[in-house]
């Protein structure tokens, strides 16, 4: 579906308290737009909770739960139950959480709920840090980038969420990126059309936190896909499928682009630039070299 | 007919919970509450029970996940004991700030380390100041009539706060009773369904606990003690309905025995409440005026009764937990609303599961009754080995 072909309701208003160029919102319009108003959503600590704005107004056009950091599957499954005993098996169970309340602080009561098999769409927008908080480093940051708890650049890679989700052997998982919001739509009304436990992460370019100018945020997010830093998949009933860039990367149909074209534009790599640094770029290079070679592999099981 | 059975404590309280139809009951197995869950769960899956069974992975889940359920418009309901209630304490804070009347029977139990699955009371106490109604039971038929009336409670539009109903882990727990257990429809008739004063409706979108300035959040705050303060005569009330429809009566928010005339009177919560009465029997007959006040509401907290009493009797409260670096919890709550120059001496006992049989309840008495009590003391505390 084209862009302008995209329902005309909106369900996160205008006003709300994201800052400009915000990848969570301008995803949560897609993904909201693809649900619908019969929707439910939780939302834990995360910069959503502030984009909401202020009580007692709210940015949002469908029911939202605001939970502790850690609890958000939990508070979903309670949801999803209580309806279930109303006779409401219809109602879209939304979580919309960062990466710290998917990778970090919020992954055990997502993994109990994924292999609960509850019925609801788990969504992960990763910005690969503790952006709320003022950019800390979280599993999700890559190797090299600099936050305030890592000052000089994370020493370690990042886990990979979603490879974790497929262990769950849940319907459905999907890795999609605030760039591609056609993929994006596909993306979230396939999980809507699935009753099980649905995964999705969606990659978040955050302008304060990767220190990138505002209005360069969805070109950050096609930089991450066309070098191979990020890539766009699902993954339904263990049957892997490339989307976008990502499928003719995966079939060698497309170089990826120099990695050095995505991190210069970024400040949180702008140390890696500086001589005495040139093993870190290699690890990097070194690191997407293997990550790749395991989508080939993974692929080629999940077929 | 009402049916009378034998059985546990655990038991009898998930009987009232079945009777209560909660929505969605989501619970965590952690030892003295297994038997409820086990028996919840058996009741759900043979077909007795209607409820959404939700088997979390962790304490921290079941109070999100009936957090989340009561949310959703419907009767909510867990259990836990111990460090199972401590992994919750951030969620039971979420509970009573969001006023959503998720009920909790909890398993009073010590807390580690080393493990002790024995009872105390340290485990709920510690949760005193989270915005949850605390209630404490002594009987078999006191927990079954108390589940019913917790959700009652819970759910008065006047009240939209929590309720945790305690006993005691293994006295209670694990020990078969006698008990009565209610028609359901004679239930029903007490109980009546439960009406929301909010839920998430997709038809009318609200945000519920977004962020709120300083501007609000003391009126919020304050709005939470008006409904503790409200739920002291609600409770009495209820209990007392109860009484007329059922029979079953443990008191109001204090059970008093032999009161009226007692110069001394012990303090206390759960079952050194009822195993008190036989040592108070015993020092009667001896022609000491004594009696027992067992507070079973907690929190709020029956300060206007206490005040009272301590205007005419001398007060021995004996407690089965402690707050480190200042002494027994319900002693000092005492204290705090006894009125100027009140005696009041306090006893710590029966920490970590160990007995206090009506024999040792005597001993403090006595001891208060004699003169040779202090003003706080440890009773039965061996020496350093």
């Amino acid at each position: 579906m084209a862009i302008k072909d995209l329902p005309k309701d909106e369900y996160l208003l205008k006003g709300n308290a994201a800052c400009p160029g915000c990848p969570a919102s301008q995803a949560l319009r897609v993904v909201l737009k693809a649900l619908g108003q019969n929707t439910t959503m939780v939302v834990p600590a995360c910069c959503t909770a502030v984009i909401q704005g202020i009580y007692p107004k709210s940015a949002f056009n469908v029911p939202l739960m605001n939970i502790a950091f850690e609890a958000a599957a939990a508070c979903a499954s309670g949801i999803k139950a209580g309806y279930k005993a109303q006779g409401n098996d219809d109602t879209n169970v939304l979580v919309w959480a960062g990466d710290g309340g998917s990778y970090d602080i919020g992954f055990q009561a997502l993994s109990g709920a994924a292999e609960r098999g509850t019925d609801m769409i788990f969504i992960c927008y990763n910005n690969q840090m503790y952006s709320n908080t003022g950019v800390q480093r979280s599993g999700a940051t890559p190797y090299g980038a600099s936050t305030t708890t890592t000052w000089t650049g994370k020493l370690e890679h990042n886990k990979d969420l979603s490879e974790i989700m497929i262990a769950h052997h849940i319907p459905y998982v999907a890795s999609a990126c605030v760039s591609y919001p056609e993929d994006l739509y596909a993306k979230v009304q396939k999980a809507k059309s699935i009753r099980g436990f649905k995964f999705i992460e969606i990659l978040a370019p955050c302008p304060p936190g990767w220190r990138f100018p505002m209005e360069s945020m969805v070109e950050q997010g096609r930089l991450a896909v066309e070098s191979g830093m990020w890539a766009l998949y699902e993954v339904e009933n263990d049957k892997m499928t490339f989307t976008g860039p990502s499928k003719g990367i995966l079939e060698g149909l497309r170089q990826r682009k120099p990695v050095v074209e995505y991190m210069k534009a970024q400040g949180r790599f702008s140390h890696l630039f500086k001589p005495g640094n040139e093993g870190k770029m290699k690890i990097i290079e070194q690191h997407l070299d293997v990550v790749w070679d395991r989508y080939r592999k993974q692929s080629s099981c999940l077929k | 007919m009402p049916k009378e059975i034998i059985d546990t404590a655990n038991h009898i309280a998930a009987e009232a919970v079945r009777i209560a139809k909660p929505g969605v009951v989501a619970a965590y197995p952690i030892t003295p509450q297994t038997t409820i869950v086990e028996k919840i769960a058996q009741m759900i899956e043979t077909g007795k029970m209607k409820s959404e069974f939700i088997c979390v992975e962790s304490e921290h889940s079941a109070m999100t996940a009936a957090i989340g359920a009561s949310a959703s418009g419907v009767r909510s309901y867990t259990a836990t004991s111990s460090h199972g209630l401590l992994l919750m304490h951030e969620m039971l804070t979420w509970a009573g700030m969001a006023r959503l009347p998720v009920v909790m029977t909890n398993i009073n139990r010590a807390v580690g380390p080393g493990w002790n699955i024995w009872c105390d009371l340290n485990d709920a106490l510690a949760q005193r100041d989270t915005g949850w109604i605390q209630i404490y039971c002594a009987y078999p038929q006191e927990i079954f009539d108390t589940t019913i009336q917790a959700f009652k409670l819970a759910e008065d539009k006047r009240i939209s706060l929590p309720v945790m109903v305690n006993h005691e882990g293994f006295i209670m727990s694990h020990t078969s009773m006698p008990a009565k257990i209610y028609d359901e429809a004679e239930v029903d008739k007490y109980l009546p369904k439960y009406n929301p004063n909010w839920k998430l409706d997709p038809q009318d979108p609200l945000s519920h606990g977004n962020l709120i300035s300083p501007e609000h959040y003391t009126e919020v705050r304050n709005d939470m003690q008006k409904s503790f303060d409200a739920a002291k005569d609600i409770f009495v009330k209820n209990a007392e309905d109860w009484k007329k429809q059922f029979g079953s009566y443990f008191g109001g928010m204090i059970e008093y025995y032999m009161c009226d005339d007692a110069q001394y009177v012990m303090v206390t919560l759960g079952t050194i409440g009822a195993e008190g009465k036989v040592a108070v029997d015993k020092l009667r007959k001896e022609g000491h005026k004594v009696g027992i006040a067992r507070i079973r509401m907690f929190r709020p907290f029956p300060t206007e009764e206490i005040e009272k009493l301590s205007k005419k009797s001398t007060l021995i409260v004996i407690d089965r937990a402690i707050s480190p670096g200042m002494g027994g919890i319900v002693h000092s709550e005492v204290k705090s609303c006894a009125a100027p120059g009140t005696k009041i001496f306090g006893f710590i006992a029966g920490l970590g599961g160990r007995d206090v049989t009506y024999g040792d309840i005597e001993n403090m008495i006595r001891k208060a009754i004699e003169g040779k009590a202090k003003s706080s003391e440890w009773y039965d505390l061996k020496e350093a080995q």
